[in-house]
């Protein structure tokens, strides 16, 4: 059954969710959507890998485990982001990223 | 032989004393540092008199020659195996008398400026200076290779710098400080020119073995050449600029005139006594080099002296303010000392106009000093420096009166006083050498008997002006060295000097000439009656002279233009055709091109700093539009 899904379809499916995580991490200004959008990028990622072990090399399983892997470094990723917003807001009382730029002057 | 090795500390003393005035003035009470000073310089004079006695009347039995002793020497700089730059302590007839010159006139300096400066602001810094001066002077006595030498004579031309413009809140005091060190830092230039040559020649730095009459230097020469002169000559005749430059002879001698500007018992110290004679002191110290490896620029130091003594004494028969009198008649007497080494021979019995010089040195020292610090209790008596506003001031000033006249007849070589053996000895070393010197001078010890003695009657005598506040004698400070110095004008021709100071060490036998005593002796006499006649008492002689020789007067009275004449080359010929074009061109060509670069740098960034927002949304926008291009770009040529 998965056999008549081309691998074609999910390269689109991961390319569209890339761009969108591109597209909101560019253009969000909330840094918790921006993490949001890094999240997308990374499990467009994670679909590439598992897609294409799938489909080129059914005997192995290297990508799989890529996939696990970025997941739970997006895991950790998440926890530091969330902890750095929060003491963010807590110093900033946002976390509008255009406002928070003590360090540039 | 004792070891002499403790007379370091005759330098280092008032260094210390430098730094400590120097760094707690403003802290401790004026009058505290003076004393200090004071009593260091008091220790500094007996630590130099027992060196003196010590040198010249301690020696072991049966030594012939005084002896050059090096007691402390340390290499300080080596340039290479056989250059080394020395610091140390050179002990010798000459440094050994200047020692005592030195330190004697501080001394009472030091003294006298307890009365003198007396409440001015600045005292502790003055008693700074003072010190520092003490110590350059010193060092530059005591120096055993030219170098020391060199730094020292630096170090005097800067601490006379700031004891001219002393006063910094009056602008003729801070240019003359300028004009003082300008000049003498002009001549400065020749003098280290010299050395470099010097040094070249000779391989040594080391005064022992440089004037070593057997020395290599002297005996052998040297083969190299420039503008058919030899190296030995040019480099002399350049260290002889040098000290031109500090003994203010002609044509170098413009800033000195103007030096009067700082405190009176600075000129006694620094412009009549001490510094101004280390031009000749420099000649004495290479004088068998000078001898023997360069004649010519000795003949040179001659002329420059007999014409300078005569120019100078010229000009004072004509000013009217007493210090600039006093500083013509240095100049002038510090020509005759330059002469007498310029027509000295070395040895033997030749080297009269050697010891004559050196004796001069040493009585003028005290005479002269004696003048200026009278001067000075003149002015601090009646609060200007014009002898035209003086006048019959003999009985409001006893003690100043009798030692300013005492300082008059010596310097006018009336018998029995020091200035006379020494002027005599000058004339006489002369007579032997060079005729035509010898008229010369002995004109200008008629000039010098004149115008000092217009100075004394005109002050002294004369009209009785009418003051402001009486004048009142001056406080003990200031009377006890004028009769110190004023004894020692009188009896330091008791010091053997032919047996003491002479070029090569030996006794020199001297003696009287009836032919050159009695015209000198007629000539100062005649001085002093022409002003005796012209100034005791209002005449009208002086004035109907003064309209007889109207240009004459003019143009003496204008020190012969030599300072228009110095700022028309500076100002009219230096600075405008060749330092203007130059600048023109650093202006508008150098500073142009790195302008233009600045520019061209600073528009290119402030159109391009808008990229640089530090908007980190913006900069991951611009990095993915670059990954996909290239991206692009890659799948492109691969395809294709």
């Amino acid at each position: 059954m998965l056999s008549q899904i081309p691998l074609s379809y999910f390269l689109i499916v991961s390319t569209l969710m890339f761009f969108i995580g591109v597209y909101g991490f560019l253009t969000r200004k909330n840094l918790i959507t921006i993490l949001m959008s890094v999240e997308l990028i990374l499990n467009s990622v994670n679909i590439n890998f598992v897609a294409f072990n799938r489909y080129l090399y059914p005997e192995q399983l290297q990508g799989h485990f890529f996939a696990l892997f970025v997941i739970a470094v997006a895991a950790a990723e998440a926890a530091v982001a969330i902890a750095i917003i929060i003491s963010v807001y807590r110093k900033f009382m946002n976390i509008d990223v255009e406002r928070v730029d003590t360090m540039k002057h | 032989m004792i070891d002499f090795s403790f007379t370091i500390l005759i330098p280092l003393l008032p260094l210390l004393l430098f730094f400590v005035l120097g760094l707690t003035s403003g802290k401790m009470k004026p009058v505290l540092s003076g004393y200090i000073g004071t009593l260091g310089m008091f220790a500094t004079a007996a630590m130099s008199y027992f060196v003196a006695f010590q040198y010249f009347f301690n020696r072991p039995a049966g030594a012939e020659a005084f002896e050059k002793i090096v007691p402390f020497n340390t290499v300080w700089l080596n340039l290479t195996d056989k250059l080394h730059i020395d610091l140390g302590v050179l002990l010798d007839p000459i440094s050994v008398m200047m020692l005592v010159v030195i330190t004697t006139v501080s001394l009472m300096v030091h003294l006298y400026s307890m009365g003198y400066m007396k409440g001015e602001t600045g005292y502790s810094r003055f008693y700074a200076f003072l010190s520092l001066f003490s110590f350059s002077m010193l060092g530059l006595v005591l120096a055993p290779n030219i170098f020391q030498m060199y730094i020292c004579w630096e170090l005097v031309g800067v601490s006379s710098y700031l004891l001219i413009s002393f006063y910094y809140e009056k602008p003729a005091a801070v240019s003359a400080g300028k004009k003082a060190f300008i000049v003498t830092r002009f001549a400065d230039l020749g003098f280290l020119i010299g050395i470099l040559i010097l040094s070249y020649i000779s391989g040594t730095f080391d005064f022992v073995s440089m004037t070593d009459p057997q020395g290599a230097l002297i005996t052998q020469g040297t083969p190299l050449t420039f503008m058919g002169l030899s190296a030995l000559t040019w480099a002399l005749a350049l260290i002889f600029v040098g000290g031109a430059g500090k003994s203010a002879m002609f044509p170098l001698h413009i800033w000195l005139p103007d030096a009067m500007e700082g405190p009176t018992p600075v000129s006694a110290l620094i412009h009549a006594a001490t510094m101004v004679v280390a031009g000749v002191y420099l000649v004495a110290r290479l004088f068998p080099l000078y001898y023997f490896g360069a004649p010519d620029v000795l003949t040179i130091v001659a002329y420059t002296g007999g014409f300078t003594s005569l120019f100078a004494a010229i000009i004072a028969c004509v000013q009217t303010d007493i210090k600039r009198v006093l500083a013509f008649s240095t100049m002038s007497q510090i020509g005759y000392m330059m002469l007498a080494l310029g027509v000295s021979g070395y040895g033997e019995n030749h080297g009269l106009g050697f010891t004559a010089s050196m004796f001069h040195l040493f009585t003028h020292a005290m005479f002269k000093a004696l003048l200026f610090l009278g001067a000075g209790a003149i002015i601090h008596a009646v609060h200007t420096n014009n002898m035209n506003e003086m006048g019959g001031l003999r009985k409001y000033l006893p003690i100043t009166h009798i030692t300013f006249l005492i300082a008059c007849l010596t310097i006018s070589g009336i018998p029995p006083f020091s200035g006379f053996f020494s002027k005599d000895e000058i004339l006489a070393a002369a007579f032997e050498n060079n005729k035509i010197l010898f008229f010369v001078e002995w004109a200008v010890a008629g000039i010098t008997a004149f115008y000092m003695f217009r100075l004394y009657f005109n002050v002294f005598w004369g009209k009785n002006t009418n003051y402001k506040h009486t004048p009142h004698e001056s406080p003990l400070t200031m009377t006890l060295p004028l009769m110190i110095l004023a004894f020692a004008s009188m009896v330091s021709e008791l010091i053997p000097f032919s047996k003491l100071v002479t070029s090569d060490g030996l006794v020199l036998h001297i003696q009287t000439e009836w032919i050159i005593v009695i015209p000198s002796v007629l000539v100062g006499a005649t001085g002093i009656v022409l002003a005796w006649l012209f100034y005791k008492k209002e005449s009208a002689i002086p004035d109907k002279l003064v309209t007889t020789f109207a240009t004459t007067y003019k143009w003496s009275f204008n020190k012969f233009y030599m300072d228009e004449l110095y700022l028309f080359i500076t100002k009219k010929i230096i600075f405008k055709r060749i330092s203007q074009p130059i600048a023109w061109f650093d202006r508008n060509v150098v500073d142009a091109s790195m302008n233009g670069i600045a520019w061209v740098t600073n528009k290119m960034s402030d159109s391009i700093k808008g990229l640089q927002s530090g908007q980190l949304q913006k900069y991951g926008y611009v990095f993915i539009s670059g990954v996909i291009i290239l991206a692009f770009t890659f799948v492109y040529v691969w395809f294709k």
